[in-house]
């Protein structure tokens, strides 16, 4: 059974940024449901409450910047892009600012629906020069994300998860470097954020069926080094298969797929993710098998790649985890 | 760094030089030198403390955006100064405003006259929106409503780290349409930032006409107070006005002057083109003849020959 982890940002942020003082904690009203609440209590100095009024948010932290600090802004990720897209660009972007963007709830792991669910996010950020995009997958990524983040020399946005987190690494995130947990030779298998988890559920299903499964986890999105993704297409005899907790268009199955065209890889590619489509609330588990995010999805997937049915159903997988939706880890329901 | 002319005389070279770079370019943002042209003059000549330049009188080709792959970029901000801690920051909120601001740093001794005939120049940095790397720019503003938020938070930021100097934002008042220019406020308020301060340009004029035609914006002082600036309102043309306004106590909150403008002061023939003054494009050879003579006339120069 899978180690969970409750809370690792809030311990991980106050140990990280407690008593430096160009390190700032920016909060826009979601103090609490970022897990920051602690730490605002605590070092009240480095935290600037800046209210729900986030153009301003992205701009003053663009001035502190300006000013050397160092800000880490925390609220839920679609909060930071949406609406003030253009403070993003002209303010922090464009400038190169330190500004650590610390992206609560991405996509589906939120009930709050549309307004809340970031899932055209890393598109986004992908398209924005300067920026540089890390996803964290499990509660070592969120252990580490602070000094990953604030190890770049600009602006960074981050998929932050929160509350109860299952630990599926033991070591943190090395900017730039993708993580290869299995090395098999028929299947390259890409995920990123919760979907790496699905993978590891679906994988010894999959090698029940004969399956050789190489699988590749990326916690480093931009820059990406498209060589060693190619070195490790190169070793796998049938394709690739990409999953993730993002839309299609834009995200890592888009990244794959541009790596394999600029390469002229004569090899097949199925996306999985968000098809094209808003999702809507509810838990975690329901979206992920309504909108095809999970293992089940990533069998199927794979078994249009191979064009052969491998038999497996869902007892074949490796027990999902089932989060509560009210949980004392979380702040809200959201 | 102080200029020795007086600033009624920097305003009246601001206005000279924009009204030449108009006739020889057949258009130009004239009506805001003649709105702006006190505002700039006495912040650059008298108000602002700011070291001397530490960029060439001619400005260098654009060199650039920032990247990682572009270690030698800089700012325009070399302009205006040092970024010491001592000295005041300014940014131009309206980057349109970029050809008054431009004509200034050459009236106040900060930029060569050469700086001018780049202007909108393909290759040049000297952009006709002011870009971040354009003379006396240090931060993008083109994207209306941005640049007093991001001064409170530098303004926080220097605060924190006792630095004396002050940070100014010139303002449009177009820009109080835009919401963000209330949040920024309502932040300075609730964090008790003092040392930020706006002058804004009030012609009530914006890029479609008459700002009551376009969107009415009310009392923009009582706004202001009640969001928790300190506010006052001043004749825009009048010095010992804007002498007197910066002296407003002003304690926890940033101060905001509001200078009420005529968009055609000194150049009374632009009110032909009223309402439309944001981009002057004379309409006919006759039309720029005319404009030519008469605010020729009113600057006391002689009329631009800009057939060559």
């Amino acid at each position: 059974m899978v180690e969970m982890v409750n809370r690792p940002y809030a311990s991980a942020f106050e140990k990280f940024a407690a008593g430096n003082p160009d390190i700032l904690c920016l909060s826009a009203d979601l103090t609490s449901s970022c897990e920051i609440d602690g730490f605002r209590d605590r070092h009240p100095d480095q935290f600037v409450s800046l209210g729900m009024a986030e153009q301003n948010m992205m701009s003053f932290a663009g001035g502190l910047g300006l000013a050397g600090f160092r800000p880490f802004i925390h609220t839920f990720g679609v909060f930071m892009y949406r609406r003030p897209y253009d403070q993003l660009m002209a303010s922090i972007a464009y400038p190169r600012r330190k500004v650590r963007l610390m992206g609560f709830l991405p996509g589906v792991t939120t009930p709050g629906g549309m307004t809340h669910q970031s899932i055209e996010d890393i598109s986004v950020m992908r398209s924005i020069p300067n920026m540089t995009i890390l996803e964290t997958g499990d509660a070592t990524e969120v252990e580490s994300i602070c000094e990953a983040a604030d190890s770049i020399d600009g602006p960074v946005w981050c998929r932050v998860l929160r509350g109860s987190v299952p630990r599926l690494f033991d070591t943190p995130i090395r900017v730039g470097e993708m993580r290869e947990l299995a090395d098999g030779d028929d299947i390259l298998i890409v995920t990123s954020g919760i979907c790496t988890e699905e993978a590891l559920r679906a994988r010894s299903a999959l090698q029940k069926a004969g399956l050789s499964i190489r699988h590749l986890h990326l916690n480093t999105i931009k820059p990406f080094d498209h060589k060693a993704l190619l070195d490790h297409i190169g070793s796998v005899r049938h394709g690739v298969i990409t999953l993730e907790n993002h839309v299609t268009e834009g995200g890592i199955g888009s990244l794959v797929a541009e790596a394999m065209a600029d390469a002229g890889t004569g090899k097949r590619l199925v996306r999985l993710g968000l098809k094209d489509t808003y999702a809507h609330g509810g838990s975690r588990a329901y979206l992920m098998r309504y909108y095809g995010l999970d293992a089940l999805a990533l069998v199927r997937g794979i078994e249009d790649l191979m064009g052969q049915s491998f038999g497996i159903d869902e007892d074949d997988l490796d027990a999902a985890r089932v989060d509560a939706v009210h949980s004392i880890v979380k702040a809200e329901a959201l | 760094m102080r200029n020795d002319r007086s600033t009624e005389d920097v305003a009246l070279g601001i206005r000279r030089r924009v009204f030449e770079h108009a006739m020889r370019n057949n258009g130009g943002y004239l009506s805001q030198a003649c709105s702006a042209g006190e505002q700039l003059a006495w912040l650059y000549n008298e108000e602002l403390k700011l070291g001397e330049p530490t960029l060439p009188p001619v400005p260098k080709p654009f060199g650039g955006v920032p990247s990682a792959d572009n270690p030698d970029y800089h700012t325009g901000a070399g302009y205006n100064g040092p970024a010491a801690p001592d000295y005041d920051r300014l940014f131009i909120a309206p980057a349109h405003y970029a050809l008054v601001a431009y004509a200034t740093l050459i009236e106040v001794g900060r930029m060569a006259p050469e700086g001018l005939d780049m202007f909108n120049k393909d290759g040049s940095s000297v952009e006709m929106i002011g870009a971040e790397h354009s003379p006396g720019m240090e931060v993008h503003n083109g994207t209306l409503g941005i640049g007093l938020s991001t001064a409170a938070g530098l303004a926080w930021g220097r605060a924190r780290r006792g630095e004396a100097g002050r940070t100014w934002v010139f303002m449009s008042d177009g820009e109080v349409q835009e919401g963000q220019t209330w949040e920024a406020v309502q932040a300075c308020a609730h964090h008790g930032i003092d040392n930020l301060y706006a002058i804004m340009d009030v012609n009530a004029q914006q890029c479609d006409g008459a700002m009551d035609t376009v969107m009415e914006v009310g009392d923009i002082r009582r706004k202001f107070l009640t969001f928790g600036a300190a506010c006052v309102e001043i004749d825009g043309h009048d010095l010992d006005a804007m002498r007197d306004a910066v002296r407003e106590p002003h304690e926890g909150k940033p101060l905001i002057i509001l200078a009420h403008t005529n968009p055609f002061h000194t150049m009374g023939i632009l009110e032909e083109r009223f309402p439309r003054l944001h981009y002057v494009r004379f309409k006919s050879e006759d039309e720029r003849a005319r404009m030519n003579a008469s605010i020729a006339k009113d600057l006391g120069v002689e009329p631009v020959d800009y057939a060559h």
